[in-house]
């Protein structure tokens, strides 16, 4: 098995409630809590899982904003595993998760240098490195209903943009999107071979927009009343 | 990257230790200058080793949970930084039985095999060192050949300059220490000045675009999604002015190498006396310090493309 995430850029509307889930699940999960340091103080900050980013592709009229969402890519060849000194940071053989045991954890640092997508963050109270379990203390219990064995993040997403599933298997949901949406991996240069896909955005027709503004009497009598109206 | 002082206290101190000892493993084999006596070699061994000590020590400032520092020695078949550990600690007791055959004048060849093995396996631990730098696919700036090469002359550099100031005080012959020093730290420059032509443009490196895939136009972030600094920000967000940059390099070379270079030239023309050996070996360790700022401070992790950066 290889279990991970496919997000969707094309349906992600930023809302950052995947990441407000996960903070929530996972302040009492396996890898909890997620200390935050001067939450309601003048320099907020603290740890977290997920963290969305919003960028802005091409220009003016052609622009269109994009909502990131980005944890941990659970890499084939994950890099945080194997600099790690004390053994701490492992990848499961069975599922491919890969997680970190707090107990052996020293915090040096070192995994989050190896990490090209910022997943792993240190939490400066317990003094060890933490980062995305893939909500392994949920996807396995068998006290929760079968459809809700899913990561937090993905039981919430209100857009549906987000889906979890396992890679190796070429008939699941998740591959089958992938290879009909033209699924692509993070920095794909630097081999990592990350699990986490993402799905590029819809072609969609352009929706024309006037550039120039339209010149004319019509127009000058136009402008004259709006500035009017204004004052 | 963040510049750790910890960190730099520990590789500037723990590199000059090594290349100490191992210059020292020489100078007694071909006795340069006359050769150390027992008591002075086992003195210079010990200040070597309690520099590597101190070294270690200082590098556990930097972790943020050091009750489990005890286990780094356990992922030596993966870890660069595993293996610098237990290098360092497998050299602990080789020197010691080496410095040991020279106080109790044990035979040569005993002698000098433990000489070779701790002079062999100091060089193999600074080079461990350097490769945890140069194993990280992250940082262009530091996964290059180049890194452990700066890492080892540079230690080997301020080491010789500590062996001159030893063999101005035990009153030797100095033109071979002068010699080797004079060798050790031209080298140095050179690498370093390599490297720092080679980091002005390091070649193919991610981008914004392949960062998020999205590579058919030009991508620019709008929002990181927090409100103040994160845990990546705080360490991998350190930025350095290109000019404040140019003038530190400026000062690695004249503290680092030139002012080191002309005080070899006092010490050969007995200038200035013990005190041209003691400026140099002073200015070589300082020149270190601020070339481990640098080496930190100008890397850049490809995260910052997460948080604004057009290409790393």
């Amino acid at each position: 098995m290889r279990l991970g995430l496919v997000i969707d850029l094309d349906v992600c509307v930023g809302c950052h409630a995947c990441a407000i889930a996960c903070k929530e699940w996972n302040a009492s999960g396996t890898i909890g809590p997620l200390s935050d340091y001067q939450p309601y103080g003048a320099e907020p900050s603290g740890v977290w899982f997920n963290r969305i980013r919003h960028y802005e592709m091409d220009e003016y009229p052609n622009n269109k904003t994009v909502n990131f969402p980005m944890s941990c890519m659970h890499c084939e060849d994950a890099d945080c595993v194997t600099v790690c000194p004390t053994g701490a940071s492992y990848k499961r053989a069975e599922d491919g998760i890969v997680l970190i045991d707090q107990d052996k954890c020293m915090g040096c640092n070192y995994c989050s240098w190896a990490c090209p997508y910022g997943a792993r963050e240190l939490d400066r109270s317990s003094g060890t490195m933490k980062k995305c379990t893939l909500c392994v203390d949920r996807i396995y219990d068998q006290n929760l209903p079968v459809e809700e064995r899913q990561p937090s993040c993905v039981l919430t997403c209100p857009a549906h943009a987000r889906m979890f599933g396992d890679f190796d298997d070429p008939d699941s949901a998740v591959s089958r999107t992938v290879r009909e949406r033209g699924g692509f991996p993070l920095m794909p240069e630097l081999n990592y071979n990350p699990t986490n896909t993402y799905l590029p955005l819809r072609r969609k027709p352009v929706v024309p927009v006037d550039t120039q503004p339209v010149g004319g009497l019509k127009e000058s009598i136009k402008q004259f009343a709006n500035r009017l109206v204004r004052r | 990257m963040h510049p750790a002082f910890s960190v730099i206290f520990f590789t500037v101190a723990s590199g000059a230790g090594f290349g100490l000892f191992s210059l020292l493993f020489i100078a007694d084999t071909f006795k340069l200058g006359g050769g150390f006596t027992p008591t002075q070699l086992v003195l210079g061994g010990l200040i070597a080793m309690s520099l590597v000590v101190f070294g270690l020590l200082s590098s556990t400032f930097h972790l943020a949970n050091p009750k489990n520092a005890w286990r780094a020695f356990s992922r030596f078949r993966t870890s660069w930084l595993s293996r610098e550990g237990v290098f360092a600690v497998v050299f602990m007791p080789l020197a010691l039985i080496y410095l040991a055959s020279i106080w109790f004048e044990a035979p040569a060849w005993l002698r000098e095999t433990f000489g070779l093995l701790t002079a062999v396996l100091a060089w193999i631990t600074v080079f461990s060192t350097g490769m945890i730098y140069a194993c990280l696919k992250t940082i262009r700036q530091w996964n290059t050949p180049l890194v452990p090469a700066n890492y080892l002359a540079l230690g080997y550099a301020s080491g010789s300059l500590l062996l001159l100031l030893g063999a101005v005080y035990a009153g030797l012959d100095t033109t071979p220490y002068i010699a080797m020093s004079a060798l050790i730290v031209s080298i140095a420059a050179v690498l370093k000045a390599i490297y720092y032509f080679w980091i002005r443009n390091p070649g193919l490196t991610p981008t914004i675009n392949t960062a998020t895939g999205l590579t058919r136009a030009k991508v620019k972030l709008l929002d990181t999604g927090h409100t103040h600094g994160t845990f990546l920000t705080q360490e991998f967000g350190f930025r350095l002015a290109r000019q404040r940059a140019g003038l530190l390099k400026v000062l690695v070379f004249g503290l680092g190498f030139a002012l080191p270079g002309l005080m070899l030239v006092w010490v050969f023309n007995e200038q200035g006396g013990a005190a041209a050996a003691v400026i140099a070996a002073a200015a070589g360790l300082a020149g270190a310090a601020v070339e481990r700022w640098l080496f930190f401070a100008e890397a850049r992790h490809v995260v910052n493309l997460y948080h604004g950066a057009q290409r790393c």
